[in-house]
């Protein structure tokens, strides 16, 4: 009854194809509804009901608007901490932000395998997070040439720099600015990416283990069970702090277009 | 040597990477936990801080995993 030993592929879950086996037609164009997309929806749905159940405006606030605002909170007092009071109209692009990267990476590490389905992170792929990137890259110097002019070129050169090293300081402040869509991105990107490799790594060998006999299910199978429920909390803590994060440097990164040092 | 065999030697060297990595983070967080020791009062204040550290120090262990991950799925 013991099953050949599978090689485990833990590339597999990253796939995206588009929903129910081919592409949609809409007017003429081929559109792919993928499962990317499908999870996108699911975010944004999950994120509209939360945000829909705390907007009772309860004076004294029951628990799930107590959990709203937790939130909203902690983003508020997060840009008035780095960018001061200028930070308010940024306040809902990054409140944005960070519950839509939380909410997708907390929707990736789902068991919804119990129900027979495969969950999909969104966020690991660099397609998505480098465009979160992107858009938060762009407003940076949107918001920096609008309020300075060229005087934003002023940030690559900090103060009381001795004049012969300033071409040299220029270059590497600028390398280390443009830098930072790339880092934003691949951070999510690879934060996400590693953590599901390596839960399906250790799926793989409870399987494997299960399937070759009683003494690899004591050896093998239970302690890599108990290991994948720790790694589960880690990276359910990793979901946060990575979402966090890259709200964090959007709105230092914003302090530095608004106020140049 | 095949260039398969090279690549998956340099997946494996390139995971040494993440373990430097992972002292790199330890060190962030290490540093914190001692001074809040000494200080509790200020640690709170200093919390952003810690997670700007701790983001840098593990984007560089993370590149050396996308190395790894580069090394045996895409070249």
């Amino acid at each position: 009854m013991a099953a050949e030993s599978g090689k485990i592929d833990p590339m597999h879950q990253f796939l995206i194809e588009p929903m129910f086996g081919k592409d949609w037609v809409i007017a003429g164009h081929s559109i792919a509804f993928t499962n990317s997309a499908m999870w996108m929806v699911i975010t944004l749905g999950v994120l509209w009901l939360f945000m829909l159940g705390g907007m009772k405006r309860e004076l004294i606030p029951g628990r799930w608007q107590a959990a709203v605002e937790g939130f909203t909170g902690f983003i508020s007092n997060m840009m008035q901490a780095n960018i001061g009071p200028e930070g308010k109209k940024f306040t809902p692009y990054v409140f944005s932000l960070f519950m839509f990267i939380l909410i997708a990476n907390i929707l990736g590490m789902m068991p919804v395998g119990v129900f027979g389905l495969h969950p999909f992170t969104v966020t690991s792929h660099l397609t998505v997070t480098g465009v979160l990137a992107v858009l938060s890259f762009a407003i940076v110097l949107i918001v920096g040439f609008w309020r300075h002019g060229f005087h934003f070129f002023s940030l690559f050169i900090p103060h009381g720099t001795p004049g012969y090293m300033i071409p040299l300081i220029f270059l590497i402040e600028l390398f280390s600015f443009l830098i930072r869509p790339f880092s934003l991105g691949l951070r999510l990107f690879v934060a996400m990416t590693a953590g599901h490799i390596l839960m399906k790594v250790l799926a793989g060998f409870v399987i494997n283990g299960l399937n070759a006999g009683a003494l690899t299910i004591a050896i093998v199978t239970i302690p890599s069970f108990i290991l994948m429920i720790g790694i589960t909390l880690l990276e359910l803590l990793v979901c946060a702090i990575q979402a966090y994060v890259f709200a964090l440097l959007t709105s230092l990164y914003l302090n530095d277009a608004i106020h140049l040092h | 040597m095949d260039a398969e065999a090279a690549k998956l030697i340099g997946a494996g060297l390139a995971a040494i990477g993440v373990g430097m990595a992972a002292l790199g983070v330890g060190n962030v967080f290490g540093s914190f936990l001692e001074s809040a020791l000494r200080n509790p009062a200020a640690a709170d204040g200093q919390q952003g801080r810690l997670f700007i550290g701790f983001a840098a120090a593990e984007l560089l262990g993370l590149l050396a995993f996308v190395v790894a991950m580069i090394l045996l799925f895409v070249a």
